[in-house]
């Protein structure tokens, strides 16, 4: 944040101004699509592609505001998902909730997530790195395993969602515009917390985790509000989701490939960074809405090994993101072999090669940096 | 002169290897005390003990007449003592400032939850670490990434983002390795000049004679984890065991390397 402290003289200050409003402009056209997109395409099969879109473009922002910025990469999302889903479910028939009164439970849903985030992070938050990959791993298939087994999420068969009496051709876009409330709200907030106080100090963690302590960082207090956060947000899209499809079966809610799925949308926009994230989930959730829904890909499983392929890509070659390395490539074109002046940005976190073997190093003197 | 800092017989091995045994230690307020030996001696897990990185196996560490043995590092750097590392440990990808600010939580708390999201809660340590960055002399670096900087001016940084929660106590470690001749002087001036003007009590690791011997009021040499001799440095520089331990009176010793240095 080039803000941070400097006090610009006029040129810079209108450069200044200039970047701002392309901003400003930047925005209003973005929420302008987003709008005006159910109305330009009121097909329900396209809308359908809005719906599912928004849905990730939440999920993936709300994982970077934990995993982006903290550097500790969970493969355990869809524990927050689920679980968010059959809470909507089982609130729903427990307390006689219909129609759109459902809705009133998003914030129950959320609460959920939260208060499992609390417990599962206070185990997996211990372990850095590699371990707390297998655990969150661990803990999505423990979450998996009780959907099965409990009770009240009736095993295979699952859960059905309180009848919705909209008709076909409306159903989606109040779906979309809820979805796309939820979008926006978590892109507002992952953006607020990386100006913040508080993202600084995630950010700190994911740099040098025991030396942020040293200096006074309480790290268990801040990863695990940042996990919360990340939980709670996650819950409530999943029973937005759950409501939209109107049921949810264990290996739909606690999905392996749904974890990731999220990864790979935030590694192929740009690892860390917020526009990056929300990008790749523009990106990849079409494109395999739309395999999954071509016949001659029988059913889906040949997306789902294009998906793996496109990981292997991004992690050997971008490990960055499209997102940073464009940026890159735009800064070096337009310097043309002049020395560049270091980005002061925090948009588009300039990782080492692959940012999981960087997390949280010791001995980070040599690794990371600007180029 | 009362001991600021203080240790008291500290042992600590790693596994079979006795890095620190009874290795004791005295820092008057307002010296620049020097901590040197060889390669291997204990020197840098005697700091990890005194700042709380390493856990002291017997012993006491003191800061004024409080016991501070085996504290958190929190718990020691709020207290006062400040430490740099050997290799420097900045955080690389976030900016220089941004660096400053992280070392600036120990001294407010935040009053509640939303002052935590507020980006205000520092902006009047910003004043304060733009001068502390001036003056060690990397303030136009202030909104670059801290991974860009060169080797010399991570040191920089480090001893600039120690001083922002303002200890009494900063503990160099090998504050002149690897650095350019010039930037020693630097180091080493601005060193002086925190001691002499602000009355900063300083301990420093270091194998620059020049630099110690010039800079230091008090040395302490350690050798095999023990303390071997402490005083003046025209003392400890012709004391007999020094010269052993330097130039290694039998040779057999010089297999005492241990992890952690």
């Amino acid at each position: 944040m080039s803000d941070l402290i400097t006090e610009p003289g006029g040129k810079e200050r209108g450069m200044k101004q200039l970047d701002r409003s392309l901003k400003a402009a930047g925005l209003v056209a973005v929420a302008v699509i987003a709008i005006g997109f159910p109305k330009a395409f009121p097909n329900p099969a396209i809308t359908n592609y809005g719906v599912y879109a928004m849905i990730y473009v939440t999920v993936a922002s709300a994982w970077n505001i934990f995993s982006g910025n903290t550097g500790y990469i969970s493969l355990g999302q869809a524990v927050f998902y689920g679980s968010g889903a059959y809470a909507l479910g089982a609130a729903a028939s427990g307390w006689h909730f219909t129609g759109t009164a459902v809705f009133e439970l998003l914030p129950f849903a959320g609460l959920v997530g939260a208060i499992i985030a609390v417990p599962v992070g206070l185990i997996a938050l211990r372990v850095r790195r590699h371990t707390f990959i297998v655990i969150t791993i661990a803990f999505f298939f423990i979450f998996q395993l009780m959907a099965f087994n409990l009770s009240f999420t009736h095993g295979t068969i699952g859960m059905n969602a309180p009848f919705l009496s909209w008709s076909a051709a409306g159903y989606n876009t109040p779906f979309y515009y809820i979805a796309m409330a939820y979008a926006a709200g978590t892109i507002a907030i992952a953006w607020l917390i990386r100006r913040s106080r508080f993202g600084l100090q995630l950010r700190a963690i994911r740099d040098d985790e025991d030396r942020a302590r040293g200096l006074g960082v309480r790290t268990m207090r801040v990863k695990l509000s940042a996990f919360v956060i990340s939980g709670a947000i996650t819950a409530m899209i999943g029973s937005v989701w759950f409501y939209y499809v109107t049921q949810v079966q264990p290996s739909s809610g606690f999905d392996p490939l749904f974890d990731l799925t999220i990864v790979l949308m935030a590694f192929l926009g740009g690892y860390g960074s917020i526009i990056g994230t929300a990008l790749g989930a523009l990106i990849v959730e079409p494109v395999t809405l739309w395999l999954n829904t071509q016949p001659q890909f029988s059913g889906g499983y040949l997306s789902e090994i294009l998906l793996g392929a496109v990981f292997l890509v991004v992690i050997l070659f971008m490990p960055r993101g499209i997102f940073p390395t464009a940026g890159e490539w735009i800064t070096r074109i337009r310097t043309r072999g002049r020395p560049a002046v270091v980005p002061a940005t925090t948009v588009g976190v300039a990782a080492s090669s692959v940012p999981a073997t960087s997390v949280g190093s010791g001995s980070s003197g040599s690794s990371g940096g600007a180029r | 002169m009362t001991a600021l800092l203080r240790t008291d017989g500290i042992t600590k091995s790693f596994g079979g290897v006795r890095a620190l045994n009874g290795a004791t230690i005295d820092v008057a307020e307002g010296t620049v005390a020097g901590l040197i030996g060889p390669n291997g001696s204990g020197k840098t897990t005697l700091f990890n003990v005194i700042t709380g990185y390493e856990r002291a196996d017997a012993g006491e560490v003191y800061y004024g007449d409080k016991a501070i043995t085996n504290a958190a590092p929190d718990k020691v750097f709020a207290a006062g003592v400040g430490r740099t590392f050997q290799l420097t440990r900045i955080f690389p990808r976030l900016t220089v400032i941004e660096n400053m600010l992280i070392a600036a939580q120990t001294k407010d708390k935040p009053k509640n939850v939303l002052a935590w999201f507020g980006r205000d809660a520092w902006t009047h340590h910003r004043r304060h670490a733009l001068d502390l960055l001036a003056f060690v002399g990397i303030e136009r670096h202030a909104n670059v990434l801290a991974g860009s900087l060169s080797y010399g001016q991570r040191k920089l940084l480090e001893l600039a983002y120690v001083l922002v929660a303002e200890p009494r106590v900063i503990l160099l470690d090998e504050p002149a390795g690897g650095v350019n001749p010039t930037l020693i002087n630097h180091i080493a001036d601005r060193i002086r000049e925190l001691n002499a003007e602000q009355g900063k009590t300083f301990l420093i690791v270091e194998h620059n004679m020049e630099f110690v011997m010039g800079l230091c009021s008090t040395i302490t040499v350690l050798e095999s984890g023990a303390t071997v001799v402490s005083g003046p440095p025209d003392i400890v520089r012709t004391d007999k065991r020094v010269l052993d331990a330097y130039l290694g009176a039998d040779l057999e010793e010089d297999s005492d390397d241990h992890p952690a240095e």
